[in-house]
């Protein structure tokens, strides 16, 4: 594995082994030297053409647990606010010798481009493309799934998973979509027609427009954001209309199973998606996904750095 | 296993009687059991320090915490291989401060999964000393380390294998030699 470009691309075993590699390297959060030597010397570049908070800080402090060096690379105040292109960026970050290149980019396909054009050496990691995929969000998910309901051992067989919400604009639904699957969970995504994309019934999930039939069996429900700045059309209503159908609030997470979890990829729009006390109940493991985001993170970049890599000169 | 060039060095009466007696030097050396912590080094070091730990329990009466030691994240030879899985890591809880921290490995040999632990163990904590203890000195030493404790030397060509099993992982204790097959060892 050179890239990670899509949760498709990987079989059961490589994600059971970043699961696996993930688990171990969290034990690294709680000593008091949170540093590993393993990538020294290398030089991972956070390539940011969209906005983010947590995706990006967590990509930074997992380099950095892991000693790699890292730099981070704005669109906003760089070159590419000059009109520079994905290539000559591509190219400089190349002549400076970056190992990995993580990119977020508003194009669906662009760390595609990027790791496929012989621009780069190194490795390409998707940190989310458009309304494309996500990977390593799909991953610690996985992660945390696991971790609350198989015991954090092995794969997700037998898990059913709901998906709430704008699958329509979402990559983190793709992405887990097919991930999950790969790890044999059973996944029912929900939203209302509007907000469902072209070619749905090809995933590799169940689709329903109804949440409240498809809580009650669910060992997890995962809602999404509702990402208003990629919305140029009315896809609902109203704001409180979305909330009455879809939104998940005390008396959904009642109907659920006692033992089942909440979670959420943030940034959480309180009271629309999400209820507030729904957010902060003790069945929710929105902030321990963060957490896990970074060991995640770290297990992605040890397997792909951390060894040689084929094919590099 | 190509049982023509395997030579048994130790049976498992052999190395029972080599951890007893690494199990007691321990104790000597540290003048009882207090404060000891033993690490196995992933993946057979960790079943031959619980069990040095048995031996020291039953002579002793007291439990030393045992625990494992993964190297793999400050090997040097990293970058010469694919990344490689993990093994586990668990450090006992009383941690391994001002601790007197025994080292467990199954074969010394270039001395650098020695090195790597000694990193780790720096990561983690500051023992009041650090010793190594060892199945099997095979010799061909590439850095200044040396065991403090050892099942056995056994002096052997570079190119031969020492192949250790141990009942927990293997079904069986049993130490065996492998020479260089013929067309690798030029005949010699």
């Amino acid at each position: 594995m050179k890239h990670l470009l899509s949760a498709g691309d990987l079989t059961r075993d490589d994600a059971v082994l970043i699961l696996d590699t993930a688990a171990e390297l969290a034990t690294v959060t709680d000593r008091s030297v949170k540093k590993l030597p393993t990538l020294r010397g290398r030089t991972v570049v956070n390539l940011f053409f969209e906005d983010s908070t947590r995706t990006r800080i967590s990509f930074e402090v997992a380099a950095k647990r892991l000693s790699a060096d890292v730099i981070n690379f704005a669109a906003k105040g760089s070159s590419v606010s000059k009109g520079e292109s994905l290539k000559d960026t591509a190219l400089t970050l190349e002549a400076i010798g970056a190992d990995a290149v993580i990119i977020r980019h508003g194009a669906s396909g662009a760390p595609h481009r990027l790791a496929n054009a012989g621009w780069i050496g190194g490795s390409v990691i998707n940190a989310g493309d458009g309304t494309h995929e996500h990977p390593t969000q799909a991953l610690l998910d996985a992660y945390t799934l696991r971790r609350h309901l198989r015991g954090g051992r092995g794969d997700l067989a037998g898990v059913r998973v709901t998906i709430v919400g704008d699958v329509l604009h979402s990559r983190v639904a793709r992405s887990n979509v097919l991930l999950l699957r790969t790890l044999g969970a059973h996944v029912t995504v929900v939203a209302p027609p509007t907000l469902l994309p072209l070619g749905i019934q090809t995933w590799p999930c169940d689709v329903s427009y109804d949440i409240d039939s498809a809580l009650p069996d669910a060992d997890a429900v995962m809602m999404l954001r509702v990402q208003g700045e990629r919305m140029r059309a009315a896809y609902f209503p109203s704001a409180n209309e979305y909330s009455r159908a879809y939104g998940l609030n005390s008396d959904r997470l009642h109907a659920m199973r006692p033992d089942s979890i909440v979670l959420h990829p943030g940034p959480m729009n309180r009271g629309m998606e999400i209820s507030a006390d729904v957010a902060d109940s003790g069945r929710s493991v929105i902030v321990e996904q963060v957490a896990n985001g970074v060991s995640v993170r770290m297990a992605v970049l040890y397997l792909l750095l951390g060894g040689n890599m084929k094919g590099q000169g | 296993m190509d049982t023509s060039r395997a030579h048994v060095v130790l049976d498992d009466a052999d190395i029972g009687r080599a951890i007893r007696r690494i199990a007691h030097e321990i104790v000597e050396r540290a003048r009882g059991s207090e404060d000891l912590v033993l690490l196995g080094v992933p993946t057979r070091g960790v079943p031959l320090a619980e069990r040095i730990a048995g031996a020291i329990a039953s002579t002793e009466g007291t439990a030393v915490p045992v625990g494992s030691l993964d190297i793999t994240l400050y090997r040097d030879d990293l970058r010469l291989r694919p990344a490689r899985a993990l093994e586990y890591t668990s450090i006992p809880p009383e941690g391994i401060d001002g601790k007197t921290v025994i080292l467990v490995d199954d074969v010394l040999f270039s001395g650098r999964t020695v090195r790597a632990a000694l990193d780790a163990l720096n990561d983690l904590g500051r023992p009041a000393a650090v010793r190594l203890a060892v199945l099997i000195d095979r010799g061909h030493r590439e850095l200044p380390i040396r065991p403090d404790f050892v099942g056995k030397n056994l002096p052997t060509a570079i190119a031969e294998e020492v192949r250790v099993e141990v009942a927990e992982i293997d079904g069986v204790d049993r130490v065996t030699i492998l020479s260089a097959p013929d067309d690798a060892g030029n005949g010699r």
